[in-house]
Parts: C-alpha cells; structure tokens; sequence
C-alpha cells in the first residue's frame, strides 16, 4: 500500500494531485467525469471581491500543443460565492481552495478575509500572476516588493493555508517565491500562464480581444519544470507545481523536480477523467518503482 | 456527460465534409435535438483541444451517433480523413439544445452550410408535429448534403448563393417567407446568416432560437473562453448555450 498523503501547514491532501484554478469550474461541471473524493483538491476559479465580467470575446487561441487564454477573471464576486456556490461544494470528500484576486491590495485583503470565515475551506491560493487584467493580477507578481506587499496584507487577515501562486512572466522566480515566503505564504504555486500572443496572418489582425494572453497546455511543461526545481531549491516552504501536466509521469517529474504537490490544468479540457487517472498512474509508478510513501519522491531527481 | 470511445462503423465523404456514424459499445445517454459532442483529435500536433461537432443523428437502438464534419482547420480535416474502423473519443452530451415546440407551431428549421447538421436530429424529436419546414442555404448546390435525410423528415425548401439548387439568394430571400405562416424559427449557420434570420424573425414578430458556435476550449463552462454577451452578461456558449433566444441576445 502506497502511502500518497502529502502534509502542508494547516493543509493534509489525500493525494498530491489537486486540480488548477479555471480549469475546473467549481468541481461540479467534472463530477459526470472524476470521483472528486480521488483528488487531493480543487482549486475553484479566480475570485474577486466584486463581480467581473472578464475581457470581451474572443479569449482564446489554440496554439500547438496548447492555448493562450485572456478570459479575464470573469466571476460573480466573493459573496456571489459564499452565498450560492459554497453551500453546493462545501461538503466535497476533498480540499476547496479557492483562488483569490484582486486590482489593488484592499480588495485581496477583503475578499480574503470573507473566505476566512467559511469552515469548510481550508486554503486560498493568491493569485498574483493573471495576466489578463489591466490592474493588480500579475502587476503584484512580478515584482518582489508588489508580491511581498500583496502577501503580507492577506496574511493578516487570512489564517489557514495560504498559497501564493507565481507568475513565470519574470527574470528570476527564486526571488520572487522567497519575497513571499519572508511575506508569510506558507507554499507557492508555479507557474501561471506565461505571455503570449497570435495573429492572424490573413486578417492581420490579434487573435485574441486584448491582443495578449496566458499560453498554458503541454507546450509550457518544460518551462515550468525548470522554474519549480529552481523555486524548490530556493525557498523552505512546500511548492505546488503546475504547467501543462497531461500524466502521471507529468506529474512525477514535477514532484522529482522539488514539488511537493502538482495541480493539473489545460488537461482537463482534453480529457475531463484525466485528473483522477493521474492520481493512479502516481500510486501504479511507485509501486513499480518499489516507493513506499509519494513524499519520498519530492525533490527526488538524481544528478550526475 | 460521458466519455465514450466509439468506433467509425460507416462513412461517406463529401467535397469537404464527412458523415461519420460512431458506434458505442455502451448504452448512449439520452440526448436532447441541438446538443453537441467535444471530440478528441488523435495524431494530429496542431489540434491540441477538441472539436465541437453538432449532433446529426441519432440511434439509440444501435447505439450510434452521426455526425456530420465539415473540414475547415487541421482538427477537423483529421477527423474527416478518418477511416472506417477508427476510434474516436468522444464527451457528450454536452449544451442545451433547442426548446421544444407545442404541438400545434408551424416551426421553421433554417441551416446554412454545415449548420444543417443539427437540424435533422432536431426535427426526428419534433416527430409529434404534422409537419416540419427546412429552410436549407449554401454558398453552392455541394454545400447542401443529405438532402434525402432531410426530405424524409419535412418539407425542404433550398436556396443557394448561385443559383445552382432552389432559389438563388440568402435564406433570408426565399420567397416562403412571404406565403408561408410560421411562429417558430430554429437556426443555425455562419454568424452573418443568423443576423439575418433573426432580424427578419424580429421584423415579423417571430419567436426565434439560434445555435452558436464560439470558439470553446473546456466544452462544459469550466474555463469561460466561448463567452457570448448577451442581456445577461457573458455566458458560456457550450454550457448555457449552444441555443439561445434572440431576445437574449444583444444582436
């Protein structure tokens, strides 16, 4: 028996596997697909304070082996979410973390502390990397002071786990994720999309209604493997790795790498079951590999 | 929803276009007239997401699907070059479909081009009508495929943008529209066709619904890119629609 449950502060998955923040909805729109109580959790989608309609249409592009996306943090506002959606996900057998955002250090500080007071979620994951809104979003990821600023002011109000996820769009992640560890994140997530654009050659015109966007999907897999073994390697805190895993080797690679948990994202718009068989496939390659306990795998790449 | 792998059991091939009928091993789930599949694109490195495909047929004793593809990027011209024997994976079924009519609407299903597709199913579950008119239009007398299957379900009426089958013109142009009474339009087909459709719908005071076809990447209002602003806001055209009532709209 394959021991898969990964200990975070404040924050015990059954399994390393969680799902990435719009993505997955809010878990309902996969429950036809994954058994939700086989996942080590479930990022919902970005919330904000206020209501958002997100950037206009179109928000996306497919790219090879990939997308860009400028969809813009759509979503009803927090309350929209503690009075109507939480009531229907609270009981999941899994992890709700919600993914919070914010245009100024005000709105991340109150949305924030409203999803401090729901029993039932144990994490938020901060999300200071969008790239797809004009103010706040990535503005506060990208910079050391923006992020350390943004990080302290939550967790002052927020009082369980709290992950901060990074944005890619930077010459050096490692300082990055160390301003927010020193901030008081108590894991970081990397990487959110990384800056893309397309045009269309025959209209000469962007393809996407704001011109850039976020790429995501397999092709971004190499680009976030090297930036969470060289996070991992920095900082002392647990680090979550996403970007384009597809499968469970994916995965493994990922948690070699220095994760101590992954998220699956883009993939689940190729294969809605893919999450859980990910899941699986992690168990089945240790007992292949004769790995007793999946955190022996953290960190685990050999050199040399 | 379900994740079916079918097999191609029968196909036929048309200038840029294929009717594909899947089998599944298992029993299908029930599916509504206007509701849609995401289809996996195997081998193929430019078509990473799947492809929306409208639902065509069905038949539930066989447990088979029909659908019909027009080739339009690298997805789903792979698609249609698949051969008899091949697997496909399949998500369905997926959307709203259309609002059933009552029993005694004199319903109008307008399609253009690979827009008929959805039509045909839609009308087979209207069966309980005396009768249903089809308002078919392409740019040439090729784009209109499976007239046969069509004419087995109602009255066909054609136009074409040269003349080469029915009346020469838009659908918008035919001339039924000034004999006929309707008080009910089902359309689907390029955006500007179902401008058109709708504002001679709003013109005659006729209750209209539209398929969309927004780009979409999840299929099931996970990731909010196929976003349609309506009156309502955006809202997820693979989810909350593909079929929509031109009231809701803000065209």
């Amino acid at each position: 028996m394959v021991k898969t449950e990964i200990k975070l502060k404040g924050l015990t998955l059954k399994n390393p596997v969680m799902t990435a923040s719009g993505t997955f909805g809010y878990g309902e729109e996969y429950a036809d697909f994954v058994d939700l109580s086989e996942l080590g959790g479930i990022i919902v989608k970005g919330t904000t304070l206020h209501h958002r309609e997100g950037n206009p249409y179109p928000r996306m592009a497919e790219t090879p082996m990939g997308m860009l996306n400028c969809v813009g943090l759509q979503n009803k506002g927090v309350d929209y979410f503690i009075e109507t959606i939480y009531p229907r996900i609270r009981h999941f057998d899994t992890n709700v973390i919600v993914n919070v955002s914010g245009s100024n250090i005000d709105d991340y500080v109150a949305a924030a502390a409203k999803i401090d007071a729901l029993d039932d979620i144990p994490a938020i994951e901060l999300n200071v990397s969008c790239p797809n809104v004009k103010q706040g979003g990535m503005a506060f990821g990208v910079t050391c002071s923006g992020i350390e600023q943004v990080t302290k002011a939550v967790r002052e109000v927020y009082h369980k786990h709290l992950m901060v996820k990074l944005s890619p769009n930077v010459t050096n992640i490692a300082e990055i994720a160390l301003a927010a560890e020193a901030a008081g994140a108590d894991s970081v997530s990397l990487i959110n999309t990384l800056l893309g654009m397309a045009i269309d050659a025959e209209t000469r015109k962007p393809v996407l209604s704001m011109v850039t966007g976020g790429l995501s999907g397999a092709c971004v897999k190499p680009v976030a493997l090297r930036m969470v073994w060289q996070v991992s390697k920095a900082v002392k805190i647990p680090v979550i790795g996403l970007g384009g895993i597809s499968s469970a080797t994916d995965a493994i690679e990922f948690l070699l790498a220095g994760a101590s948990a992954i998220q699956i994202g883009t993939a689940n718009f190729i294969d809605p079951a893919i999450s859980a068989k990910v899941a699986k496939g992690i168990v089945e390659y240790c007992e292949r590999q004769g790995v007793g306990d999946v955190n022996e795998l953290v960190g685990g790449m050999i050199v040399g | 929803m379900k994740i079916i792998d079918f097999i191609i059991v029968e196909k036929q091939s048309f200038q840029r276009a294929a009717l594909l009928k899947l089998k599944s091993a298992t029993q299908l789930p029930e599916i509504a007239g206007g509701q849609f599949v995401n289809v996996r694109v195997d081998g193929c490195d430019k078509a990473y997401l799947r492809r929306p495909i409208s639902i065509h047929d069905v038949d539930y004793q066989n447990n088979t699907i029909d659908l019909l593809i027009q080739e339009k990027h690298e997805g789903t011209k792979r698609l249609c070059a698949l051969p008899v024997g091949a697997k496909v994976n399949v998500v369905l079924p997926l959307g709203n479909g259309f609002t059933m009519p009552d029993k005694d609407d004199n319903i109008l299903l307008v399609g253009g081009g690979i827009g008929i597709a959805p039509l045909l199913y839609f009308a087979k579950k209207c069966n309980y009508l005396p009768n249903v008119n089809f308002l078919l239009g392409g740019r040439t007398q090729s784009d209109l495929m499976l007239l046969d299957r069509f004419r087995n379900e109602g009255d066909v009426f054609i136009t074409t943008n040269d003349g080469s089958m029915g009346e020469k013109g838009f659908v918008t142009e035919h001339s039924l529209w000034n004999t006929m009474k309707i008080n009910k339009i089902y359309a689907c087909g390029p955006m500007p066709m179902m401008k058109a459709v709708a504002k001679v719908a709003r013109e005659k005071g006729i209750w209209c619904e539209v398929s969309l076809e927004n780009q979409m990447a999840c299929g099931i209002g996970a990731c909010l890119c196929c976003v349609e602003n309506t009156k309502e806001g955006n809202l997820c055209v693979c989810k909350e629609g593909p079929v929509f009532n031109i009231e809701r709209l803000l065209w």
